[in-house]
């Protein structure tokens, strides 16, 4: 017995600090088991927040921030959580993880706060962060759900920030628009890049009013969900 | 681990605590900033109405904060004043919320009022809120010292469609169409917005296709909101 336990010790030890499973944590999300468009979570806010790029970046960030550290949180006590209230545990440490994200958020860019507005709050319903909590953190060590935090964070995040671009271009002509380094590109008048009203090749050019919309959202990610299945074959058999 | 229920309920208060800890703790820090960002939030978007008017070229987004805060200071006189046109003393106007205001008895209501001045002319910035399609809106209207003639507004909604009613806030052209115009006709508010486009030049603005709804709730809030100020108006002018 007490050599068994000695070598399950001695393979605890040996875990990499950051070796291909930490990777592979990072990195699955993004691609094979993206949250949004492989697990169809976290749908709903993908869909109200991303007719701009840059209050869909801070979004991710804040996303990825709670996912991250309620992983970790939860992956820290789980071994004193009661079973009968766990849900209720998991809920505590993401409202209070998204009202600090909130808080921060309120003090550092008003602004960007007040466009968010209550989508901030709705982080505690997203179905991505409570998900991870009961699939891995509640049965993993705090370093690797800490991982899985961050790479689910970052799957949600890059497609927010996929759709957010062919929104904003699509429905505003612009990108980045209410940040420092807001780029015009196409619009009917001369601080755009392409101006519409003088230009020989784009005279016919307007927004899609569509684009701004949160149905257009809709049909973004249907489309990505399909792209992506085409290019990773691997997705097809498991739906 | 099945838990005995003492352990749970300790368990479960000792979590409360903590995160009661964390957030009160995280509240004072972000308190003093972010209520200095909501102020400097509410003057930009009140001096947006006399952007034009600031003089030296100066343009509201290319303010820095202190900026705003100083022309503030030394531009902007605040008035607030009551239902029968008198001035309330010794009060500020930037601590009147419409919001607050809407829910008193119509008699009660305070109105707060921005006098902007620059080297020339005098300005008379008022705050209008009424309701949209979906949720509220409100605005600031700025008028010129003949007290009719309109130099400025600003609109902004809590919920309206994106794309149609969110465009009396995004879509600058909107609130652009107000300049110049006139607010009163025989003593009375005379500007509104016109679905399907203005009739009468001088007291009418275009609404927006698609957002009708919202467009009659500007006319509303701009008849209802402009009318609190006549009484002062009325005492100033004589």
């Amino acid at each position: 017995m007490a050599e068994i336990l000695d070598k399950v010790k001695k393979e605890e030890e040996k875990e990499p600090f950051f070796g291909p499973k930490e990777k592979k944590l990072l990195l699955d999300p993004l691609m094979d088991n993206n949250p949004i468009t492989v697990q169809i979570l976290g749908v709903c806010s993908a869909l109200a927040i991303t007719s701009l790029v840059y209050p869909s970046v801070v979004m991710a960030i804040s996303v990825t921030l709670v996912t991250a550290f309620s992983n970790l949180f939860t992956s820290m006590v789980r071994e004193y959580i009661p079973k009968q209230v766990r849900m209720i545990v998991q809920l505590v440490i993401i409202a209070t993880l998204v009202t600090i994200v909130e808080l921060a958020l309120k003090a550092l860019n008003f602004p960007i706060w007040k466009q968010l507005s209550v989508y901030i709050g709705l982080i505690i319903t997203n179905c991505i962060v409570m998900g991870r909590l009961e699939a891995y953190a509640m049965a993993n060590k705090p370093w690797r759900s800490f991982l899985d935090g961050i790479g689910n964070g970052l799957g949600y995040g890059a497609i927010l920030v996929i759709v957010a671009i062919i929104r904003e271009i699509l429905g505003k002509g612009t990108l980045f628009a209410g940040s420092p380094v807001e780029i015009k590109i196409i619009g009917p008048n001369t601080t755009y890049l392409i101006d519409t009203t003088t230009s020989s090749l784009f005279g016919w050019y307007a927004n899609n009013n569509l684009m701004v919309l949160p149905a257009a959202a809709l049909f973004i990610i249907g489309i990505l969900i399909w792209i992506h299945r085409s290019v990773n074959l691997k997705l097809v058999d498991i739906s | 681990m099945e838990s005995s229920n003492k352990y749970i309920i300790t368990f479960i208060i000792v979590m409360t605590v903590i995160a009661a800890v964390a957030l009160a703790g995280m509240r004072e820090i972000t308190m003093s900033a972010a209520t200095r960002n909501e102020e400097i939030f509410n003057k930009r978007s009140i001096l947006l109405t006399v952007n034009e008017f600031l003089g030296d070229g100066l343009s509201v987004a290319d303010l820095t904060d202190e900026q705003v805060l100083k022309i503030f200071k030394d531009q902007v006189e605040q008035i607030v004043i009551n239902q029968n046109g008198e001035v309330v003393p010794d009060m500020l106007a930037e601590k009147i919320d419409l919001a607050i205001e809407k829910k008193k008895p119509e008699t009660e209501r305070l109105l707060p009022l921005f006098v902007f001045k620059n080297n020339k002319e005098k300005f008379y910035i008022l705050s209008i809120r009424g309701s949209g399609l979906w949720d509220e809106i409100w605005g600031n209207i700025a008028v010129k010292s003949d007290l009719n003639t309109i130099a400025g507004a600003t609109f902004d909604h809590k919920g309206e469609t994106p794309g149609l009613g969110a465009e009396i806030k995004d879509n600058p052209a909107f609130p652009g169409q107000f300049v110049g115009k006139q607010m009163f006709k025989d003593g009375e508010v005379a500007i509104l917005v016109r679905k399907g486009g203005s009739q009468d030049k001088l007291y009418e603005v275009d609404g927006i296709s698609g957002a009708t709804i919202t467009g009659d709730g500007v006319s509303e809030m701009l008849q209802r909101g402009i009318a609190y100020y006549l009484p002062y108006f009325e005492s100033i002018e004589n």
